[in-house]
Formats: structure tokens, sequence, C-alpha cells
């Protein structure tokens, strides 16, 4: 038999049902999985009890026939999501310690369908950041490795997530993307990973970064395991206005569709200039999959593309300057006492508790919203945000999905891209403009760079439609066929 | 737009974030560095375009004006790092 830690969620499914193994067994290996491999620092927080004690009680159901969804399945989960009972610290130390006592409502569904937690995975402080080198836990190391040896990044900011799955430690991981967080980290690593439109999950118990772009999303290791993870996830959620009462499809089931007809815009504006090459291949290899699989390719325009990048280092500081205020040191997380008053107090914790890349995202956001300047940045931003979104619109009235890169290059070294925060942002030029427009996008590995390190190409669809970007993955998926292991697996299994 | 270092020591005050003069002088230009960046904004003409403050066409749903959760001090309380009495303790604000 194949090692448990291999399969994908749908054969651990089906595995569980045949009674081939036990849900305790099957979290059982992730366990001593995620033992051998803590140098990747994946996890803030372990939870073997809790997962032990889930995955027994998913045996139980399967012995009386009351299977949920995903009973049994173990998973990670982002160090984001309010967890009741085990501490939940958005890596920040202005949280170590933080235990909630309420559930967020991602998590309450999962566990509701009999997902079993293995623990609290790392991330960028508060989920800023494109490497996962922001932590207050310290980096999070990409299972991939190049020639050279030295530490490669996970991406960010669900690096632990994304991390995790690719080192077969987790069946499948939450995430959250507020712009490329889940995307882009899914293709460093080599897994596929979803960010559903915005208002299809609940951010309810999430601990807010920018609440008009924050969505959370799943990683694993297959298409189809996503869409599983999703129809789990999702829902409306009376606690959270935002989210849509609309109806959740059952995606699994609706993957294998044929894609003949189906209309893929190549949009002009992402051939960005000092595209590398091997960038530029995967995406024309990519467009030649699709079409063999029957699509039409369709070059459309997104006029604003290159506006996408300032424009959200305007929304998003702003909105996190906004919801961070509340970590101020008196209800939960670090105080700092060595103040003299209460003003002090404030000031005191929130310099010890916040690490720099937060700082300087707060420090920007307050200073556009500040006065005089309200106008000129925030709301600027805002009319421009409504352009970048009707450039969508408009596209979509020639195609069904857009296919695009998902980075402009493989995983870099821990410490590259450091000297300069713009170089860093420039990570996520391909995804956030899809955030900003809050449409659903899928990050799908689908070849290797020149130095053995995975890409991914990226399908976004319209607003709800979920099922097309699925379908088409799906379909790129079968195409790329992307089997390559990360080196650091190969070398164990040697 | 230039940030000096006066003003971005204003803009740590509102943002409550103590910062020495040596974090100030650090910080100023990476601030300044990012909003020249983000200037080029003002290449695109947005008159008659009106703000997006939300992406989701989500009609607000209205419910009925009752409690449906609370009584529940314990809990909040649980994560304070001072309460006494079912309050949080703060340093004394009035003398």
């Amino acid at each position: 038999m194949t090692e448990l830690t291999d399969l994908t969620i749908k054969a651990a499914l089906d595995g569980l049902k045949a009674k081939d193994f036990s849900a305790v067994e099957l979290t059982q290996a992730h366990i001593d999985a995620g033992e051998a491999a803590k140098g990747l620092n994946a996890y803030i927080t372990e939870t073997p009890e809790i997962a032990l004690e889930q995955a027994k009680a998913s045996d139980e159901k399967y012995a009386k026939g009351e299977a949920g969804l995903l009973e049994g399945i173990p998973l990670a989960i982002k160090d984001l999501f309010c967890t009741n009972g085990t501490q939940t610290t958005a890596a920040s130390k202005i949280l170590e310690g933080f235990i909630p006592q309420y559930e967020s409502t991602v998590t309450a569904n999962l566990f509701a369908d009999g997902a079993v937690m293995l623990g609290k995975t790392n991330l960028d402080e508060f989920a800023m950041g494109s490497s996962n080198t922001t932590s207050y836990f310290g980096n999070v190391l990409n299972p991939w490795q190049r020639a050279d040896g030295k530490d490669l990044v996970p991406g960010g900011s669900s690096g632990g997530s994304a991390s995790a799955v690719a080192a077969r430690i987790a069946m499948g991981a939450t995430g959250t993307d507020t712009g490329g967080s889940i995307r882009q980290p899914a293709a460093f690593c080599g897994i596929t990973g979803m960010k559903p439109t915005y208002g299809r999950c609940s951010r309810w118990g999430t601990i807010a970064f920018a609440s008009s772009l924050d969505q959370a999303g799943t990683f694993a290791r297959s298409v189809e395991d996503n869409a599983l993870m999703l129809q789990s996830m999702a829902g409306h959620d009376a606690k959270d206005s935002t989210s849509a009462n609309k109806e959740v499809p059952d995606f699994a089931s609706l993957l294998e569709g044929d894609i003949k007809g189906l209309k893929v815009g190549i949009p002009k504006e992402y051939r960005v200039d000092g595209m590398p090459a091997e960038i530029e291949k995967l995406w024309e290899d990519g467009i030649a999959m699709l079409k063999d699989a029957g699509a039409e390719a369709v070059e459309v325009s997104l006029p604003h593309t290159h506006y996408a990048l300032p424009t959200y280092y305007i929304i998003a500081p702003a909105e996190a300057s906004s919801n961070l205020a509340r970590y101020d040191g008196i209800r939960y997380g670090l105080r700092n006492e060595d103040g003299e008053d209460l003003k002090d107090l404030y000031k005191k914790t929130r310099a010890e508790g916040f690490g720099d890349e937060v700082k300087r995202r707060i420090m920007i956001g307050t200073y556009v919203l500040s006065a005089g300047y309200y106008d000129a940045y925030y709301i600027k931003a805002q009319k421009v945000r409504r352009l970048i979104a009707e450039d969508f619109t408009k596209a979509y009235e020639q195609c069904d999905v857009l296919l695009t890169p998902t980075a402009p290059s493989a995983a870099f070294a821990v410490g590259e891209n450091e000297d300069d925060p713009i170089k860093m942002y420039l990570n996520d030029v391909f995804t956030v403009p899809a955030s900003l427009a809050g449409l659903p996008g899928i990050s799908v590995p689908s070849g290797l760079s020149a130095e053995g390190l995975p890409l991914g190409l990226q399908i976004i669809g319209r607003s709800w439609d979920e099922e097309t970007v699925f379908k088409a993955a799906r379909s790129l998926e079968k195409a790329a066929g992307f089997s390559a292991l990360p080196q650091t697996l190969n070398r164990k299994a040697a | 737009m230039s940030i000096d270092k006066d003003t971005a020591a204003k803009v740590a005050r509102l943002a409550s974030i103590e910062m020495d003069d040596a974090q100030l002088e650090k910080a100023a230009p990476q601030i300044s560095g990012i909003l020249d960046w983000i200037e080029q904004l003002s290449e695109v003409d947005t008159d008659n375009v009106a703000p997006l403050a939300s992406v989701v066409d989500i009609d607000l749903k209205l419910r009925k004006d009752e409690v449906s959760d609370g009584d529940c001090v314990d809990l909040v309380l649980k994560n304070a790092p001072e309460e006494t009495q079912n309050y949080f303790v703060v340093p004394k604000v009035v003398e």
C-alpha cells in the first residue's frame, strides 16, 4: 500500500469508507510525519491530542455509517482562524498565548463535517507578507530545494499551510487570501490553492487584515480535494454580513465536465516587462494544454492592471490600520506595563507586540486615512479599484475564465527581496487584481523551473463561478500531470 | 510625497506606536518610498468614477432586534491581561 501521507483526501475518504485503515491510523501517520519534518517550522501550535480525539470520534462515525463530508481527514489550520481553546496568534507576539473562547465559522464547518485538526500553521504576521519571513515564530521553509541548497521561502502569507501540504504532513489546509496569500504559496510549494469569491466563506472568527479583501480558501494536492474542502467551508453565516446567502454547489461532483468551447482569456497586460522566459513558456504551455482539451484562447485586455498593486497598497494598509487598532493591551494579548499612563500602555504594547512589516503597514494606512489625505489616497484608490473590477467585467464579455501565471518567479531564498518592500510586494502582481475585484482564483502546479522548482498557473473566474474555475483547473491538472515531489521528500525516500 | 522624520513621528503618534529617533529615521524613507510608488495612481483619470467600497452586491438582511448572544462575562475576560470583579483593569486615567 502507498504511504498514508501520500494519499489525496479523496483517496483517503475511499480508504476510510472501505475500512482499509482507520482515521486514527491516518491521523497518527500525519502526526509522525510532522514530527519528522519539524525543521520546516510549518506549525506554530501542534494539536496531536485534539487530532487523535477527533480521529477516534470519526472512526465511531464510520462504524455507525454517519460519516461527514471530510470525516477523519487530518488538516492543518492557518493560525489566523480562531479555534476554541487552542492558541491563535496570527503569528504575532501581540497575540502570543491568546486562547479564543469561540470557533471561527470556517473551522466549525470543517469540524462539523468530520475534519481533524493537526495544528495551527505559521504565517506572515497578521498575514502581511509574501514569503512567510515576518512571523514572530520564525520563518517557514519550503520543502522544495534548489541546487545551491539555500533555504527557500514557501511564499506567503499562508506559508505554513502550503509547506505542510507539500511536505505531506497534512492532507489539506485552510488559508486566507487578501492579495495572493493562498495562490502564491500554493505555486511556490507545488500544490493547488483556491481563493473563492469574496463572500463565499464567512470571515467570522478569522483574524482580520483587510476586511474588504480577506477571504478564506483551501490548499490541497489535487483540484478535487480543494473542491471538497471548499464545499465544507463555504456558506452563508448570519454572523458575517458580507457572507453570501447563496447555494453552495456540489463542487467536487462538477469537476470532470468537458471544457470544449470554454473561452479562456489571456490578458495581454500580464506580459509584464522582465517576465522570466520560463514563466512565459509555462504560460504558453498552459494555453496549449487548455486548447488541446477543447478550449478556445482569446486575447483580452485588463487596461488598469498596472495600477492594481499601488491601489492594493493603499486599501489593504488602510483597512489594516483600522482593524489592528484593537490590539491595545487591554482586553487580550500582550500588555507592556512599563509606561506611566494608559496612552503609554497602548504605545509601548503596540511597539513591543508588532513586527516591522506590520508597523510599516499600519503607518502607511494611518497616513493615507489621516486628515487631508483621505480623498487623495483612500478615495482615489477606491475609484481605481472600481476601474480594475470593471476591466474584469468587460473581459468576461469575451471569455469565461482567465489564465495567467500565478507568480512572477519560482520560490526565492530566505533573505532575497528583503532589502526593498516594493520588490517583495511585486510577488503579488498577478494575484492582486483578482483580489481587488473579489473574484475566485486557483493556482495549479503546472511545471518546473530550470532549477527544479514548481511553477503555478492561475485560473480566475467570474464572481460565484467557482464551478467553472474548478472545471478548467481540473483540465489543466490532467494535462500538466504534475507529479514531481519536493527534494526533501525524495531524499527521505532514497 | 516625501515623509520627513517629524511627519513619521506624527503618524506613529496617531497609530499609537512608540518609536524612537533611530526607528523614525529608518521608517520615514521607507514609507516615503512606498508613497512615491503609490503616487502613480494620479495618472489614472477617475473623474466621474464612484469609489468602490465592496465588491459584492449583497443586500444586508434585517433581523429581529433581539438578544441572540451574550451573558458570558467569564469568556470575554478569559484572555484579559488583568481583570477584577468582571472588569478589565487599566492604569488610572483620572487623577
